[in-house]
């Protein structure tokens, strides 16, 4: 890095490179005692990233040499892991080169911690995989490939750590390389995506091909690990991919302007262009593309803009907006590989929430299809799956999102669940595949016996079996039915003025009782051409004016959460 | 009905309306990219919370935030309003720039002061930088965002301040007493973040995670974003204790007999006066405070009081409601 001592160095040629340079993610993992903190601690020592006032605060602790500084100390930072002495959480780290800028993405190597592995690989462009060179290929290294395949980091950079302790010697080192190749074509046929390896002898307690070249094994004439990292292309420019758009906010300050506000997922996007908006399908063609520092001729991945389109359609968040040549999917049945996050293991048929691009739809896992053990590679039956478990499963949702596979677009392929009762992220999925409707037999296949019964029904629907009486125009009441519905309640309509109640005393009481014992919620309706509606759930009871049809609305669900009827209030109307 | 499998093809698909690209646009700057990032997480949480709020506290890491609320919610008023903690101890012109600021962008300005520990006279030599930070800033954050019912709060905080920032979620869960579990955090993967809370408990979220001091002064020099300019080099009279310039705003922090001296000399990060100390510095213009930065062989919170009193003292302040 120039200093303002040298008398070449000018400000406005240093600001005019640092405009040129783009960004580079990776991840990294290792076992405990790979030296993974060591490796990180090196890279930012050895291209000064480092402040003197942060090495001066770990000299002389840590568990190395006399006079060495342990590198490992830059990097460990909450006291709960140095009282561990393992680190328990992703840790960001950034430095620069006068090339490039990176974000590490720091995962530890404990094997509990799988998940920390994916959240780490999820926005990465490359990964760093450690191998101990003394020690040869062991679970954690294949874990954290198996990871990058899985979560589609094109890029594998095996650091084959430690030559110092094994004499720098190039059979050990190809060995390892022969070893762990053949991992990488097995996980590749597990994950269907391949990586494109890159093997590098270091030693980061040495400092060999870290940043600089080693003099130590002139059998190995390639770069070193920075060398490498500086010169990969980064996975986020995407804008010849299909154009994806996901809606995360409706723009209005007037009556004059409507933009919808969001992140271009991938591809390019100009005036004129056809777009359509999904799910409800409906074209336009793009007028504007508006931003603070003026509108734009084209914009790509991974901008944040605001579309003005060309005719009024009914757009909200959550949608998305994709080029009319090139549309996503609408599903209701997706086939994804999902990696388990929570200590409370997966559910099935249990009501999670998918958040997918900018929206939340409720889902459940109607069917596992195997689980897979990474270390064997084997596919496994499985009835659910445990914390930092991969398997594969078919989920249904509760209403039809645009997606798309995870090959083929990081962003539309991802989504996370979560849990409605603690609201923990419990499970990252990736999309194998998604179809509107469900192929016959898919499923059908299940290993749970005896009738369904109302816990496993509330378990899905997100809610218990309850009545609720209305009384009111039938305008008023449709507008409530059609409420609940888009929450994802299972109603059921029944009229008090029908024929049949007339004739059979005791039958309407019998038939709602029926449907609350079976889950569902019972909507017992009396239409009148009054301007009021009454809304009734056991003793509670309120009237509204019919104008006011949002109030109503509101107090429908509002009551029937009081009662305990629905544990699971969506926010709507955003 | 079909199945339409998704994973059929081969590579992934292009975009037919794309001719491919002869004359192809220059790759995004970094500073592009985090924009773009920062900006996503600001819709995201204005759209996803009842009620936010942007914690705003005057420096450098502030002024970059409230420009790019600017710019999320372009051509709209930025949706939420901003939240200044006032200690009693922040400098005139930070007061000054701040109620201009909040003026020239049209943002509701919300101003709370621990009024009780003001009134009692607590400052940092009566008590220790510690115990004062916990009555002027935490309890009083804490005070205001219960006092608002705030569900979400921005902070310009950055993974690359220190240490136990390094690990912090983007949307940092609180629970309902307003405090931090490193061990209990979220899984943050690929940019969905998961806004579910129950009443009562909050989110702190940090839309600059990923920028660092470098970017922060690069995008201000880059937007010409104003900021306060007790950060350029000027003659400052000072009181010189070794290599520590401490500013004299409260007549509290001088020593008997001390006698304040002039020196050219500038704020790296603004924070309450008694516990921020200056440094000796010619960089009166933004390129030359980039240029100084690349020299510097420490990092900026080396000046605040408050992360080296103690080892872990960050880690602590967090766990008890801390920005």
């Amino acid at each position: 890095m120039p200093t303002v001592m040298d008398r070449t160095f000018s400000i406005d040629e240093f600001l005019a490179e640092e405009r040129e340079k783009d960004l580079f993610r990776f991840s990294t993992a290792g076992s405990v005692d790979d030296g993974k903190s060591t490796l990180i601690g090196r890279l930012l020592y050895d291209t000064h990233s480092v402040y003197e006032d942060q090495v001066r605060s770990i000299e002389g602790k840590g568990t190395t040499a006399p006079g060495q500084i342990d590198f490992a100390l830059l990097t460990d930072g909450l006291r709960a892991e140095r009282e561990q002495g393992i680190t328990i959480d992703v840790a960001y780290r950034y430095f620069a080169t006068p090339r490039r800028k990176f974000i590490i993405a720091d995962t530890p190597g404990h094997e509990q911690y799988t998940r920390n592995m994916a959240t780490g690989a999820s926005t990465a462009d490359a990964a760093v995989v450690l191998i101990d060179a003394a020690k040869g290929v062991l679970i954690q290294s294949r874990r954290h490939a198996y990871i990058a395949s899985l979560l589609r980091v094109r890029h594998v950079l095996v650091a084959v750590n430690k030559m110092d302790l094994i004499d720098y010697d190039e059979a050990r080192f190809r060995a390892i390389e022969r070893d762990f190749k053949v991992v990488l074509d097995q996980i590749a046929a597990d994950t269907g995506s391949p990586v494109e390896s890159t093997f590098v002898p270091v030693s980061a307690l040495a400092g060999d091909n870290i940043v600089h070249r080693s003099d130590a094994m002139p059998w190995y004439k390639g770069p070193s690990l920075l060398e490498l990292l500086e010169s990969l292309p980064s996975s986020q420019d995407t804008r010849t991919s299909p154009f994806r758009f996901p809606v995360q906010r409706v723009l209005r300050p007037d009556h004059t302007f409507r933009g919808f506000a969001g992140q271009i997922a991938s591809g390019t996007i100009r005036p004129g262009h056809k777009i359509t908006a999904l799910p409800s399908g409906r074209t336009a063609e793009v007028a504007r593309i508006v931003s603070f520092d003026g509108d734009l001729a084209e914009a790509h991945a991974p901008l944040s803009v605001t579309l003005v389109l060309d005719r009024e359609l009914d757009i909200s968040r959550g949608d998305l907006i994709v080029s009319s040549h090139a549309q996503a999917i609408v599903a209701r049945y997706i086939r994804a590989a999902l990696v388990w996050m929570d200590q409370r293991p997966l559910e099935r048929n249990r009501r999670y929430l998918l958040k997918h691009t900018s929206q939340t739809v409720p889902a459940f896992v109607s069917a596992i299809e195997h689980r897979n053990d990474i270390a064997t590679l084997k596919h496994e039956p499985a009835g659910s799956l445990e914390m930092n478990s991969i398997g594969i499963v078919t989920l249904q949702l509760l209403r039809p999102i645009a997606v798309d596979a995870y090959a083929d677009n990081r962003s539309t392929g991802a989504f996370v669940l979560v849990d409605t009762e603690t609201n923990a992220t419990v499970a990252a999925g990736m999309i194998r595949s998604a179809s509107v409707d469900i192929s016959d037999g898919e499923d059908s296949y299940t290993t749970v016996e005896g009738p369904v019964t109302s816990v496993e029904r509330s378990a899905r629907w997100g809610h218990q079996g309850g009545a609720l009486e209305l009384s009111g125009p039938p305008k008023a009441v449709d507008a409530i039915e059609r409420s609940l519905f888009e929450a994802g309640v299972i109603t059921q309509r029944i009229n008090t003025g029908d024929e049949l109640f007339r004739f059979h005393t005791g039958l309407l009481e019998t038939l709602t009782n029926l449907h609350v014992r079976s889950g569902v919620l019972a909507l017992v309706i009396t239409v009148n051409e009054g301007d009021q509606l009454t809304i009734r759930v056991g003793d509670r009871q309120e009237t509204f004016d019919v104008s006011n049809r949002a109030a109503a609305i509101a107090a429908v669900h509002q009551v029937l959460h009081n009662a305990s009827i629905l544990h699971d209030v969506e926010r709507v109307g955003l | 009905m079909p199945v339409i499998d998704l994973a059929a093809s081969a590579s992934a698909p292009r975009d037919p309306a794309l001719s491919l690209p002869q004359n192809a646009s220059p790759r995004l700057s970094h500073l592009r990219i985090l924009e773009a990032e920062s900006i996503h997480i600001l819709r995201e949480v204005a759209s996803e919370f009842e009620r936010p709020v942007m914690l705003y506290s005057i420096g450098k890491d502030s002024s970059v935030m409230l420009r790019l609320a600017q710019k999320a919610f372009y051509p709209a008023p930025i949706p939420f309003p901003l939240l200044h903690v006032d200690t009693g101890f922040k400098f005139a012109e930070m007061l000054t720039f701040r109620d201009e600021m909040a003026r020239s962008v049209g943002a509701q300005l919300l101003v709370w002061r621990n009024e009780t520990a003001i009134a009692a006279g607590t400052n940092p030599i009566a008590l220790d930088t510690k115990r004062c930070c916990g009555l002027l800033k935490t309890q009083a954050l804490l005070d205001a965002l219960r006092y608002y019912n705030f569900d979400a709060a921005f902070g310009g905080a950055r993974r690359d301040e220190e240490k136990s920032r390094a690990k912090e979620r983007i949307y940092s869960f609180r629970d309902n007493a307003g405090q931090w579990d490193p061990k209990n955090q979220r899984p943050e993967l690929w940019n969905l973040y998961n806004a579910r809370i129950h009443p009562g408990e909050s989110i702190r979220v940090f839309p600059l995670s990923n920028w660092t001091e470098m970017d922060v002064w690069q995008y201000i020099h880059q937007e010409n974003i104003p900021v306060v300019d007790l950060y350029f080099a000027k003659e400052r009279p000072m009181y010189v204790r070794g290599d520590a310039l401490l500013p004299i705003e409260q007549a509290f922090v001088a020593r008997l007999g001390e006698v304040p001296q002039l020196v050219k000399s500038r704020l790296r990060s603004l924070g309450c006066s008694p516990c921020t100390g200056a440094i000796r510095s010619d960089a009166d213009t933004i390129p030359a405070i980039i240029a100084e930065l690349i020299s510097f062989r420490s990092s900026e919170r080396a000046n605040r009081a408050i992360d080296h009193d103690q080892e872990g003292s960050m880690e602590i302040k967090k766990r008890e409601g801390y920005f």
